[in-house]
Parts: structure tokens; sequence; C-alpha cells
């Protein structure tokens, strides 16, 4: 279970990674969130995202249309 | 620390609604990146950070005709392409809001709340009439050595 769900179904790049980061900033190392987002782009987004910002993708999967990605704080 | 923030520069030389919102969404993108974010407005650009409101302030007239006949802010950009007489803008606003996408005087706040640096060049304010007072509030006044200085230690820099 995260410890901090961020819902960004239905909105728009770039408020998926903007709302994403705002969770993020909140959490300690170790924790984890995780990211809703009905946004077509939103798997290259936060691919490159978490690398970017040295932190890492656990998990992400596809269900009826909705990316739920599970992203650690390093 | 802080030194070690990647850093993001966009020139918003334009004051088309469509490049405005473009340069608003990667300047968005790089501040979630957590990167310094700065924006350049110059010539048409400053335009995107005129208030919308007339604004008393002395000009001679030639500014007084160039602040009537240049649009006053984000909310009155035309497109770049198929503005056909502003029936464009409003298309496209529409076509925004059904599709959940942020306007672009909504942009600008969420970049201030970001932190991204707004700077107005202050040559081409005077060229073009522009006081500060006519512009939003809290964006910093600069030229080009300072654009430079930001640009210079950036990995992205865009001119839009």
């Amino acid at each position: 279970m995260a410890d901090v769900v961020v819902d960004t179904k239905g909105l728009a790049c770039p408020m998926p990674i903007v709302k994403a980061k705002k969770a993020l900033d909140t959490l300690q190392p170790g924790q984890t969130m995780e990211v809703l987002s009905t946004d077509k782009g939103s798997l290259h987004d936060f691919t490159a995202w978490v690398k970017q910002s040295k932190n890492e993708l656990v998990s992400h999967e596809l269900e009826n249309g909705v990316y739920k990605f599970l992203v650690k704080k390093l | 620390m802080e030194n070690q923030k990647e850093k993001t520069t966009i020139v918003l030389f334009s004051g088309d609604l469509d490049k405005a919102i473009a340069a608003f969404i990667i300047a968005n993108g790089a501040a979630a990146y957590d990167h310094d974010v700065t924006i350049f407005f110059t010539f048409w650009g400053l335009n995107t950070m005129r208030k919308d409101e007339i604004v008393k302030v002395k000009k001679g007239w030639l500014e007084k005709m160039f602040g009537w006949m240049m649009p006053r802010g984000a909310q009155k950009l035309g497109l770049s392409k198929m503005n056909m007489l502003g029936m464009g803008p409003e298309m496209i606003k529409h076509v925004m809001k059904k599709h959940n996408a942020l306007t672009l005087p909504q942009l600008i706040e969420l970049a201030q709340e970001q932190g991204v640096k707004l700077v107005a060049c202050t040559m081409t304010m005077d060229l073009l009439g522009l006081q500060q007072e006519e512009l939003l509030d809290g964006m910093e006044y600069a030229g080009v050595a300072a654009y430079l200085g930001d640009a210079t230690q950036a990995k992205v820099n865009l001119f839009i």
C-alpha cells in the first residue's frame, strides 16, 4: 500500500507530473506514492521523470485506460 | 545544494496564444522536474504578462497607440494559425476545456506557484511602451546579460 495516492485522472499534461512532484516533495526517502492517470502520454512521462529525478518506478500497470504508477522516493 | 539544480530557460518572443501555452506547459513541466526555470519575455511575448485592465500611466502618443493595438494580457492573445478574426482562440479554448487542459492564465498562475522566474526584458518594454505597472505582479526586470547568466548554466534553452 502506497503512503500517498495522487489521482490525476482526467487531467491533461502537464498536471499529472506537476501534482506528482508536489506529492513527492512531502514524502520521506523510502516512502512510496501511487499515481493514477488517464493521460495517454503518462507512461513515457513518468518513466522519464522518475529516472531524471533519481527516484524509483517500482511498478506500472494499465487497467481500463487508467495508468497506475508506484513511485518510491529515494 | 541549490546550485546543483538543473536549469531550464525559455525566451518567449511570440505573443501568440498557442506558442505561449506551449512555453508555459514546458516551464511547468521543467519545474516539476525540479529545475530552476526562467522565462524571459521579450517583444510580443511581453503581452502575455500584461494585466487585463487599463492601467493609467504616463505615455507618449506612439506608446499609447502600441498599447491600444497590442493584446492586453493572456486572455486576449490570438492564434498563430487559424486565428480567423478571434474565432480560432475561442474554439481552442472550448476544446481545451473539453480535454481538461489548463487555460493560459491558469498555467501562468501555476508557474508562479512553482517558483518559475518570470523576467521581462526592459529594453523591449521601452520599445513597445510598456511599463512595469502594466505587467502582472511578481515579475523581474532585466536585460540580455541576466538571461544569458541563466542560460549558460541551463541544458534546456528554448526560443519560442
